[in-house]
């Protein structure tokens, strides 16, 4: 609206360093890590290592060529066939035609769409698109590889594929630069890894010393964001605890929280909140939006609202619990508010090999019955 | 092994040739996409391609010709409007696609590195193929009508290089700002449809007898007059351009070419960013 009023006023910004003070050497043949919170930077370092944007300073040297796996299928077109595809994804990506001429069987072999290579990629099926998009990409035969998050494609076989071929391009001697917060693959992938912290640089080593700064960082994180001035949120009104029932659960068992919210008789109209549980690796497991079943509070008081989350069924493991309080904008949001755990047994009836349980992000209540 | 350096980008500065040509496969392959998606999934297909200039050429001939009865240095109306179709539509259809080409491909600019610059300059790949089909046609026409240009039909790949190199330019460097402010989308539609009608396209520069010197200095002073005017003197055997509007379009040429890519090197490094 005020874009309306007057077009010609000046948008005004204010300028924010993504990354300082980054001073990093990396061998030749290493796989390194890059952890950190979301906002740290590492999306951001990638993207200058590959040149997609340029630095307002400081200096890079890269003795190589980048390839680059930042977005799996970027650059392919729907309207072309898989065959068309391939050879413009890998020229995009930085191939000869004749690199992609060589490596063109081994690109559809990976891929698994070798049936379907003359249809156009938008009568794909999106797991066939993400695994020839990959395959493309993993295919790359320069000597430095920026990866971002990628590996997350795919079923759980193509998954376990594609984390092989990220490790045979590392034992190949070539020098593999890994974003993720995927705890799991970095440890299996990588050989050192650095920690990022607000755009700056704190730790650099093994990937074990990494991983523990990166724990620890949540720790403190959460114990910073007790202030509930060093909250985001408008802080019109501000949430003041968030206690779970126990601090261990089953898995299956019903889980309560309260949520204490402070009042703030100028507020205007009611609110609502939103309470999110995170797995180990940061994944939102359920959002319970107090909206979706008519929850919606006056601020005129002090509130003390109850959750009791039923379903689904937690797999055995630490979670987070965030806190959201939300009008049309966002009064307070209190990551980390809370954590809880969940205790290892099993809600089902039989005993059964922890294979049958690793694969679902949650533990399924189901039955089977024969005919 | 190559080392490449990664330092903060001057205000101004040309792109790196090297890595340009090391790149070329990104052009075609972006023009062929172009082309192949043109026609793919319509009924008749590449026949468009023939249909749409003679269409074009028809109307003007319908419009220009019968009704306002334009003069046209005494070559039947449908060929001369044909042959400056065929110049104006490789001007503005390479500015219209190559400014437009970025936006387009928003996704592939903000996550993957590669030569930016190529992006609008492969979409004079289609432009060509268009021009090629059309200038084949025009060739037809030229026989059916027992019209011959003479030895400077020779000189027509000159002219066409040196228009392309024009229109690349402004559209290097629309592409370039459209990045930042949708409003060279908007507007400049708008400027082409100007630029049809204020060049002599439908009609010769005789029609402008009679008509005011401020308004004929005017005309003359436009460079893409000098471009039709060479061009029908290739294609129609009319009278030559004078030398220093041949001169001009040649200096016209390298000027646009390396302002419109100097503005897209100084806009590259927030593409990513801003897009």
């Amino acid at each position: 609206m005020a874009r309306l009023r007057s077009p010609w006023a000046k948008s005004r910004f204010t300028e924010f360093d993504a990354l300082d003070g980054v001073d990093l050497d990396v061998p030749w043949g290493e796989a390194l890590g890059i952890v950190g919170r979301n906002g740290a930077g590492k999306s951001t370092l990638l993207k200058l290592l590959t040149r997609v944007t340029a630095p307002t300073r400081g200096r890079i040297e890269l003795h190589g060529r980048m390839g680059s796996l930042l977005e799996v299928g970027t650059g392919f077109s729907g309207e072309l066939t898989g065959r068309e595809n391939i050879y413009l994804n890998g020229a995009i990506l930085g191939m000869t035609r004749k690199e992609i001429r060589s490596s063109f069987d081994e690109i559809v072999d990976f891929s698994g769409v070798a049936k379907f290579l003359d249809t156009p990629v938008k009568r794909y099926s999106s797991g066939m698109y993400v695994r020839l998009a990959f395959s493309v990409a993993a295919h790359l035969r320069t000597e430095i590889l920026a990866i971002d998050e990628v590996l997350a494609v795919g079923d759980a076989e193509f998954q376990r594929k594609s984390l092989a071929k990220m490790r045979d391009v590392a034992k190949d001697g070539r020098t593999v630069l890994y974003v993720s917060h995927l705890v799991q693959t970095v440890t299996a992938l990588c050989t050192s890894a650095v920690y990022l912290d607000r755009g700056r640089l704190t730790y650099a080593g093994s990937v074990d010393g990494a991983l523990d700064v990166y724990r620890r960082s949540f720790e403190q994180f959460a114990m910073e964001q007790q202030d509930p001035e060093r909250r985001p949120g408008t802080g019109t009104l501000r949430a003041s605890s968030l206690i779970p029932a126990s601090d261990v659960f089953d898995p299956a068992e019903s889980k309560r929280f309260v949520l204490g919210v402070g009042s703030n008789p100028d507020l205007v109209g009611s609110y609502f909140v939103s309470i999110h549980v995170n797995d180990a690796s940061g994944a939102v497991v359920a959002q319970c939006d107090s909206r979706a079943v008519g929850g919606w509070y006056e601020a005129s008081k002090e509130q003390e609202i109850q959750l009791t989350l039923r379903a689904p069924w937690l797999k055995p493991g630490r979670y987070t619990v965030d806190a959201f309080v939300c009008q049309t904008g966002v009064l307070d949001a209190w990551e980390g508010a809370s954590a809880f755990e969940v205790l290892p047994a099993t809600p089902y009836p039989e005993m059964t090999l922890d294979e049958a349980t690793a694969q679902g992000v949650v533990l399924a209540d189901y039955d089977y019955e024969g005919r | 092994m190559a080392t490449i350096v990664i330092t903060p980008p001057g205000r101004l500065g040309l792109p790196r040739w090297r890595e340009l040509w090391a790149a070329r496969e990104v052009l075609l392959r972006f023009g062929l996409r172009d082309i192949l998606l043109r026609y793919r999934q319509t009924a008749v297909g590449v026949a468009w391609v023939v249909v749409q200039p003679l269409l074009g050429a028809g109307i003007f001939a319908l419009v220009f010709g019968t009704v306002a009865d334009l003069p046209t240095n005494g070559v039947p109306y449908f060929l001369f409007s044909f042959m400056g179709m065929l110049a104006w539509n490789l001007f503005s259809q390479t500015i219209a696609r190559s400014s437009a080409s970025l936006v387009a491909n928003q996704a592939l600019v903000a996550k993957v590195f590669f030569p930016r610059l190529l992006v609008p300059l492969s979409s004079a790949l289609g432009v060509l193929l268009d021009y090629a089909v059309a200038l084949g046609l025009g060739v037809v026409l030229l026989i059916v009508y027992g019209v011959s240009p003479g030895w400077a039909v020779l000189l027509l790949p000159v002219w066409t290089m040196l228009l392309l190199m024009v229109a690349l330019g402004v559209g290097v460097a629309a592409a370039a700002i459209q990045v930042k402010y949708r409003d060279v989308g908007y507007v400049m539609p708008w400027l082409l449809q100007m630029g049809l009608y204020a060049t002599p396209v439908a009609y010769s520069l005789e029609a402008l007898e009679g008509s005011p010197e401020a308004v004929q200095w005017l005309f003359t002073a436009n460079p893409l007059t000098w471009f039709l005017e060479a061009f029908r003197w290739s294609l129609l055997g009319q009278a030559a351009p004078p030398l220093w509007q041949i001169v001009g379009m040649v200096g016209a040429a390298l000027l646009v070419l390396l302002g419109g890519t100097l503005v897209f090197q100084r806009y590259e490094r927030q593409f990513a960013d801003v897009i």
